[in-house]
């Protein structure tokens, strides 16, 4: 499998190359251009580049209004900021007054995991799913990325679009098709089920890997649209698998998990199944795969949890 | 404390800083050293806070609203006994309460910060229930100028002034410099006196870098009855450090290890200079 380059890389290579062609294309930052890599962006498209200073509120109220006239806005920040200190412009501006802005939640989850949890986004998920309007997409790799980004800018909705800063492996071919609300079934497998968003799917293929040596069949599912999601995708694999883990880099409640436990619920559709994600206490330290290590969210960890669950 | 001992300090702070920053292989390095002057006196000689008092409801606070100078604060807490100085070994590592910003796992912090902008109301907060409570402590609070952006300290700025929290004294640490450019280049905060002054605050500017000057207009406070107080220190971003000064890029810069060694070695004629101006 091909190590990528991290998916902030490809998102802003992505944004540099639609700007090169729409001059509608318009990235706001809020003191956020180096940590989002729009630094090349900035000397190549300097007229369509706003810094706003650190405000992330106003980040998406400038955002909002400068989506308003029909400009293609990014507004690019840490996911930590932009989804907490802005959620009422998220939810007011953007979502409740449909205003076509493209929210970019950078180092998301615990991509700063050292920084510590003012740095750390694991409530994103949970806030923004409770939001009408908005479509949500956690790209795994950088194919995803780059067709996420492709996606919003043309979409004519809110978008909001979370990935981290490290190198990711490429998880799908250049052929394969990304289509928002659309899981993508990377590995086909009857026993377990792992169904996981952003930086958590190549563990979870990982662990599969694993889990198959020793005879137990895995599917892997990469689950990059969280809102509108694939209810179709999660039904069938709960009929087709014996169990299902969901993985996700965000807190327990309120994610993937829940949000696939509620579907299958709503069903009637009962079988083994485990919420992996950050638990509900104050979060470990360390690097984010120190922390995803301590959570379990490692090939080792969720092939553990693969064989436990094969068992009941 | 005379000026000799904090000058001493302030060299050894900013030698721990590097050190610690160094080891951890990350750290907002330009603004710890930027500000450590600040705290060298803020915590030697104007503050009532210690190991010994640190639950008295009396003592005065500090909450660092510009948190990423986490380094900073750690050295100057480890120097007056809060925790051994060893455990900054652990820095960012792996189940170490040593995170990359200031958290209450560590014993002095008061508040734990990160995200800019939560300072100045919490402390406003803070100076509010001293007023209430009819107690003497005071209340500090360190900004910086990029910070000032968020729009949550003017709303601070607005209360704090309504409620006449002359208990209150937020420092900027004005080192002219953010992640991305200048300040004034980013989003221009001046002309700041004026703007607090116009908000209903008293407002002194000091040489961020001059312990004199530090502790005078610290312990000069309230500047105004009934105002409070805004002490615009101005900084250089990577004091003490030639090729750090006044350099964007030294904002979370860590040193590769001939550069550390060089900062030893300028610290350390630093350190020379004392013994013979004494
Ligand atoms: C709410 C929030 N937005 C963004 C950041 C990221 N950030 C950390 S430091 C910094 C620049 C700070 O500049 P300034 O306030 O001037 O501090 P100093 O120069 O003293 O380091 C930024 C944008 C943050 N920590 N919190
Ligand atoms: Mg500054």
């Amino acid at each position: 499998m091909n190590l990528g380059i991290p998916n902030l890389v490809a998102f802003a290579e992505t944004l540099e190359a639609l700007a090169e062609n729409d001059h509608k294309i318009v990235a706001v930052t809020s003191d956020s251009r180096g940590s989002g890599k729009l630094v090349a962006f900035v000397k190549k498209y300097p007229d369509q580049i706003v810094e706003v200073g650190i405000a992330e509120q106003n980040l998406v109220g400038m955002a909002t209004g400068l989506a308003s006239t029909g400009k293609k806005v990014f507004a690019v920040s840490p996911s930590c900021f932009l989804t907490a200190r802005s959620l009422e412009q998220i939810k007011n501006d953007v979502c409740y007054s449909d205003n076509p802005v493209n929210l970019i939640g950078i180092s998301a989850g615990v991509s700063y995991g050292a920084l510590g949890t003012t740095h750390h986004s694991l409530h994103d998920l949970a806030v923004l799913r409770a939001i009408n309007n908005l479509n949500i997409i956690v790209p795994a790799d950088n194919f995803e990325t780059r067709n996420a980004i492709k996606l919003a800018a043309n979409l004519e909705e809110p978008v909001f679009i979370r990935f981290g800063k490290r190198a990711m492996y490429d998880l799908h071919s250049e052929s394969s098709k990304f289509e928002l609300g659309k899981g993508i079934k990377i590995k086909n497998g009857k026993d377990v089920a792992f169904i996981a968003t952003g930086e958590t799917v190549y563990p979870a293929l990982q662990a599969a890997e694993l889990l198959e040596k020793e005879g137990i069949g895995c599917r892997v599912i990469s689950m990059h649209s969280i809102k509108p999601f694939d209810e179709v995708l999660l039904l069938e694999t709960a009929q087709n698998c014996g169990a299902i883990i969901t993985v996700e880099e965000h807190s327990v409640n309120g994610g993937l998990g829940e949000l696939c436990a509620g579907l299958l619920m709503q069903q009637g559709i009962a079988l083994p199944f485990k919420i992996v994600g950050i638990p509900d206490e104050y979060t470990a330290t360390g690097s984010q795969l120190e922390i995803f290590q301590h959570y379990g969210i490692s090939p080792e960890g969720l092939f553990k949890m693969g064989k436990e669950i094969v068992k009941k | 404390m005379s000026n000799l001992a904090i000058q001493k300090k302030s060299v050894a702070y900013r030698k721990k800083i590097l050190t610690y920053i160094k080891k951890a292989k990350a750290g907002h390095t330009g603004g710890s050293l930027s500000c450590i002057d600040i705290l060298n006196v803020l915590y030697n000689e104007v503050m009532n806070v210690s190991p010994d008092n640190f639950h008295d409801p009396d003592r005065d606070r500090y909450i660092q609203s510009k948190g990423h100078s986490v380094e900073a604060l750690f050295v100057v807490l480890a120097d007056k006994g809060f925790f051994p100085e060893s455990d900054l070994e652990t820095l960012c590592q792996y189940q170490s309460h040593y995170v990359g910003h200031p958290t209450r796992k560590v014993n002095g912090v008061e508040q734990n910060t990160g995200a800019l902008g939560h300072g100045l109301p919490i402390c406003a907060g803070v100076a509010l229930a001293g007023k209430m409570d009819k107690k003497d402590y005071k209340v500090y609070t360190l900004l910086g100028d990029g910070e000032l952006a968020e729009g949550s300290n003017w709303e601070a700025a607005m209360v704090a002034a309504h409620y006449k929290l002359d208990n209150l004294t937020a420092i900027v640490d004005r080192n002219t410099l953010q992640i991305t450019d200048r300040t004034r280049n980013v989003c221009n905060s001046e002309p700041l006196a004026e703007k607090f002054q116009a908000f209903g605050w008293a407002v002194k500017e000091v040489d961020g870098h001059n312990f004199g000057e530090l502790k005078d207009t610290f312990l000069s406070a309230p500047f105004e009855k009934g105002k409070p107080n805004l002490v615009i220190a101005n900084t250089t971003k990577g004091k003490g450090i030639s090729f750090m000064e006044d350099v964007l890029k030294w904002h979370h810069g860590v040193p590769s290890d001939e550069e550390f060694e060089q900062c030893m070695q300028e610290l350390e004629q630093f350190t020379n200079t004392f013994e013979t101006v004494q």
